[in-house]
Order: structure tokens, then C-alpha cells, then sequence
């Protein structure tokens, strides 16, 4: 099956500065994809090497096995939700969401039509004659959503799409996103900086820094097994533990994972591992406990479920967790 | 109180503010009043009578018609020149990014700090090295020097407040160059366009030095009146073309000014 997109070996520079550098990335078609990393990690240069606005330096790109570098982005079956929304502030909303038809000579009964259609599909039905001055933040972004939409685009790339949104808009509008992709069968490209957001939404996963793609993978994957200690300690904050720990633990390994959430304090049985430390930091956070633990120089973060004791600071303690939680790093 | 807003101003500045205003109009007013007057030859005041005859006699003198027409012909070519460069040159300076950029935007707008003369003079060195003839379109150069820093100037506040994502947002959309900039970038930047070549209009429709230097046997309309005023003999025609002069330039700069009061409104909302 053709990929929606790929990149062989994908570089954009700015001059001295590496913005993406020999990525290699396949989505697949109809997938829910996220790209996650910090701010300057490379991720929007790459939605924007999608979209059309950045040539690659080096590379090839393919949407849906054509080739995209060369091609305008007004040439391309793909379409983007701005991270500002991008409304056009002199058109009505109406016109916004049809102004795509309109540049492809679609008449005009049959774009009001696919417009308030479009409008109808992310629940904003009868705002066509408003401004975009006049919606609030969370309407701009369905309008931009249904602007999107109406092409009909192969792919639909968001940028930081729930960036600009208060939590509880934003939660409502992960679960529609994807409710949305579902039903559309579009391949979705979003890119986003917040793990929350990309645990919960994508299908799979690329972590993004310093311009290459430091994991891809499943949530699960990424959550739990991370490969690099740049990704353990973005995805969540896993534990790294060094490889003199390991080796105390009777694992030999460059460094290994642990999810804070994994370990328990006090009892242990045979088949786990256990290791002696003392309580340094404790912090209510609602439904856990976060408890700061010096394992001989080495320092352990333990989620702890609010219901179970939580020890003193200074108290002796034994954390436990099974072989199978620990993840083994190729890199120190 | 003597902190409450609504206490009248001190009785001195009231005067001061009424003859300041009085100095300003009064000699405008007087313009408009000989307009009317029997007395041809000299500015006797008060009038000696009042008469509309100098409307008729001004409307059949046919050096005022030429006058009138090299101004608005050089006035419309020169705006014309200017919006088409002034907006490039605005679209150049705001939206990219390159080597130089603020050296061009200073230098774009140094003419109108240089004192006309200066300009003049240049003008008129640089036609004659180059054996340009002066005519009707060394007049229009001149004038272009000018009206396109208003026409920039004006086009360049504009452009910073049309995000840039809005233009790739068309392109991504599915509209080329033209269309962007016929559906988005042109109604964005209309009015401040329009005021712009108001303004440019009015400035070169009265301009006299600039146009000293590089007209050549033709006079344009402010030209044309500084002959006028040395000759004694029907001197109020001199009057009736002054009004009809302020009335055609007072009018564009008003609707100038009013397109681009509210202009903070316009671009940049949907943000």
C-alpha cells in the first residue's frame, strides 16, 4: 500500500542551523499521526515540508507516491489548520470555509452548499454569516477545521492545534478530532509539543530533537518503552537508572527506564526486584503521591496511588517493581 | 474643582487657541473673498463690490485648461506610478526577510525629509547628464519621488498587520499568486491604498518646486498661478482657480483620513 507520506533522508537548513536533518518517515494512509517535541525540535518544519512552505535541502518527499518537492502548496491534495487559524478577518465564515472552492472555480450554489455542509459537520450549522471577529477561540478553530475539510484533502496536517484552547475545550476536542479522523478515514498529521495530547490522540508517534526523530512508535511504545533517555524524560518522566544501578540490580545494561507510576514502596516478593533508599521529597498531587527517593546517590521518582501510606521524609524505604517494567537503553 | 474635566480653559488660552485658528484660516478666507471682487487690478480691502463674473472669464481662458489638465494628467500618472511601486516595495520590506532590508526602507522614505529643492536640483542634474529632455514625463518622474514614500508608507503599516499565515493559508488552500493577492492581500490593504494615492494625488496636484525644476515649457496648475500673480491684470481668475485648486486636494486628503482612522479594525481581527 502506498504510504500517505514519506521521507527518504529528508534535510531542511537554515544556513548554519539544522532544522530537520536526515529524517526518514513513513505514515501510513488513514492514520492518526503525531509529531511531538519541543519548541525548535524540527516538527513544524517538517508539517511545513507537507504542507508545501519549505523545500527540503536534501531528500525526497512523496504524498500518496507523487513526488512533492518542487510542488507549490496550492498544487497539493493537502490541507492545514493553522496554529493561529488563519481566518481570512474580510470574508464571513461562510466564505472562509468556501474560499478553497472558490479558487477552483466551483459555482457558487454548490460551495454554499459544501460550505454550510462543512459548517454542519464540526457543529457550528447557521454561523456562515458571521465574522471570524466575532467567534470565540474555540469556534475559530472548527471554522479552520471545516476550511480545511471542505477540500477534501488526501492528508490534513494540524499545527498545535488545541495549542491556543483552555483545558476543557481542549480534552472535548481531542476526542472529536479523532471521532472526526475516524469517520473521515483522512490521513491526520498533527504536531503538537504537549505528550498528553499525542499520547491520547495519535495512533503512532514520532518524537522529534535537534531536528531528527529520536523514536517512532506506538503511545504504548513510547510511554513505555523509551528508547533514549531524551524521550523517557519527555513522554512522562521516567526514571533513568544508570548502568551502576542496573548492575546492583543484577541487570546489565547502559542505563534502563523505570516509569514512576511502576514502582511500589515497602513490600516485595521474589520475583521482583527491590532496591534500599531513603525519602528526600514527598508532594500531594491529587490522585498520587510524588515521592522523591536517594537510592545511594541516584535519585528515584515514585508515583505513589494517593490511597497508600506515604512514608516520612528521611524514613528508610525499599522500592519494589517488576523485571518487566525496566527498560534497558542502548545509550547512556 | 479645579481637577474636573468639564472646567473651561483659562480665558488666555481661549484667546490664544481663537487667534492661533484666526492667523491659520482668515488669509484662506480672504483667497475665497477676491474671488468675488470687482476690483481687478489691486487687493483693495473691503472690496469695492461683488461680482460672479470671474467664474465665466476663468472658465473661458483656455491656459487655465491646459494648466488643469497637465496637473491632473501628471497627478494620476505619478499616483499610478506610485501605488503599483510603493505597494511592491512595501510588500518586499514586510514580508520578507533579506540582507539591506532597513537600509531600503530608509531609503525609500528620504525624499520626503529632503527639502524639495534638493530633490529638484538632483532631478534636474541627473535629466540633463543623461540627456533626458525635460517634458510632461520628467514632471511625472518627479512627482513619483514623492508620492511613492506616502503611498509606501502607508501600504507598509498596513502589510505588518496582514499576518503572514494568512497568505500561505490561501496558497494552502488552493490559490496561486494572483489569486492570493486579488481575494486576500488587496482587501486587506485596499483602503490604506486608497488613502495613500489620495494623498499622493493631492501632493503632487499642488507641487511646485519639484516641478520648477523638472518641467520643462508646460505649468502645471500651482505653476501656472505663481505667473499669474505677478501679471496686474485680471488678478481674481488667480482667486477662483486657488479655491477650485483647495477644494479638489482638501476633499481626497478628508476621505484619506477618514479610510485610515478606523484601519485598526480592519486587518489582523481574526487573530
Amino acid at each position: 500500500m502506498t504510504a500517505a507520506v514519506l521521507f527518504e533522508n529528508v534535510s531542511r537548513h537554515f544556513g548554519a542551523v539544522k532544522a530537520v536533518d536526515a529524517v526518514d518517515l513513513e505514515i501510513a494512509a488513514g492514520e492518526f499521526f503525531a509529531m511531538l517535541g519541543p519548541s525548535g525540535s524540527g516538527k513544524t518544519t517538517c508539517l511545513r515540508l507537507m504542507a508545501g512552505f519549505e523545500q527540503p535541502t536534501h531528500g525526497h518527499i512523496e504524498i500518496f507516491g507523487e513526488t512533492a518537492e518542487g510542488v507549490p502548496p496550492y498544487r497539493r491534495s493537502v490541507n492545514t489548520v493553522f496554529q493561529d487559524y488563519a481566518l481570512f478577518p474580510h470574508l464571513s465564515i461562510l466564505d472562509n470555509v468556501a474560499y478553497g472552492l472558490m479558487v477552483k472555480g466551483i459555482g457558487k450554489e454548490d460551495r454554499r452548499k459544501a460550505a454550510e455542509d462543512a459548517l454542519a459537520m464540526v457543529k457550528l450549522p447557521g454561523y456562515g454569516q458571521r465574522r471570524p471577529g466575532q467567534l470565540s477561540g474555540g469556534q475559530r478553530q472548527r471554522v479552520a477545521l471545516a476550511r480545511a475539510l471542505v477540500n477534501k484533502p488526501k492528508v490534513l496536517l494540524l499545527d498545535e492545534p488545541l495549542g491556543a484552547l483552555d483545558l476543557k475545550l481542549r480534552e472535548q476536542m481531542q476526542e472529536e478530532l479523532k471521532s472526526l479522523q475516524k469517520s473521515l478515514g483522512i490521513t491526520f498529521v498533527f504536531v503538537t509539543h504537549d505528550q498528553g495530547e499525542a499520547l491520547s490522540m495519535a495512533d503512532r508517534i514520532a518524537v522529534f530533537n535537534d531536528g531528527k526523530i529520536q523514536q517512532l512508535g506506538t503511545p504504548e511504545d513510547i510511554y513505555k518503552r523509551p528508547q533514549t533517555r531524551f524521550v523517557a524524560d519527555f513522554v512522562g518522566s521516567s526514571n533513568v537508572l544508570s548502568s551502576a544501578t542496573c548492575a546492583k540490580l543484577g541487570v546489565a545494561a547502559k542505563a534502563a527506564s523505570l516509569r514512576p507510576e511502576a514502582i511500589a514502596i515497602g513490600t516485595s516478593w521474589a520475583e521482583q526486584l527491590s532496591l534500599p533508599g531513603t525519602v528526600t521529597a514527598r508532594s500531594f498531587l491529587g490522585a498520587t503521591n510524588r515521592i522523591s527517593i536517594d537510592c545511594s546517590g541516584e535519585k528515584i521518582i515514585v508515583a505513589s496511588p494517593a490511597a497508600m501510606p506515604v512514608p516520612d521524609i528521611g524514613a528508610a524505604v525499599q522500592l519494589a517493581f517488576s523485571r518487566n517494567d525496566l527498560h534497558l537503553m542502548e545509550e547512556a | 474643582m479645579r481637577s474636573d474635566r468639564s472646567t473651561s480653559a483659562p480665558l488666555g488660552l481661549k484667546i490664544a487657541a481663537i487667534g492661533g485658528l484666526a492667523f491659520l484660516h482668515i488669509p484662506i478666507l480672504l483667497i475665497f473673498l477676491y474671488a468675488f471682487t470687482t476690483e481687478e487690478k489691486s487687493y483693495q480691502f473691503p472690496p469695492p463690490g461683488l461680482t460672479l463674473q470671474w467664474f465665466t472669464v476663468t472658465w473661458n481662458r483656455p491656459d487655465v485648461w491646459a494648466a488643469l489638465i497637465l496637473s491632473v494628467k501628471v497627478a494620476t500618472i505619478a499616483t499610478a506610478i506610485a501605488l503599483v511601486l510603493g505597494t511592491l516595495c512595501a510588500a518586499a520590506v514586510s514580508q520578507t526577510r533579506f540582507f539591506g532590508r532597513e537600509t531600503i526602507s530608509l531609503l525609500v522614505i528620504l525624499p520626503i525629509a529632503l527639502p524639495g529643492i534638493i530633490t529638484g536640483i538632483a532631478l534636474r542634474s541627473a535629466f540633463s547628464m543623461a540627456d533626458i529632455p525635460f517634458s510632461f514625463w520628467t514632471i511625472v518622474l518627479g512627482h513619483a519621488t514623492f508620492c511613492i514614500v506616502v503611498v509606501y508608507n502607508n501600504a507598509v503599516a498596513r502589510f505588518r498587520r496582514v499576518s503572514g499565515s494568512l497568505i500561505e493559508a490561501s496558497m494552502d488552500l488552493g490559490a496561486d499568486g494572483f489569486q492570493t493577492f486579488r481575494h486576500i492581500i488587496l482587501p486587506n490593504i485596499g483602503t490604506a491604498l486608497l488613502a495613500g494615492g489620495m494623498l499622493a494625488f493631492a501632493l503632487s496636484f499642488d507641487e511646485v518646486i519639484v516641478t520648477t525644476f523638472t518641467g520643462g515649457q508646460q505649468s502645471t496648475l500651482p505653476i501656472w498661478m505663481l505667473e499669474e500673480l505677478i501679471r496686474p491684470r485680471q488678478r481674481p481668475v488667480t482667486n477662483v482657480v486657488a479655491m477650485v485648486v483647495m477644494l479638489v486636494t482638501f476633499l481626497p486628503i478628508l476621505a484619506a483620513y477618514y479610510l485610515t482612522r478606523d484601519g485598526d479594525q480592519i486587518a489582523g481581527a481574526g487573530k
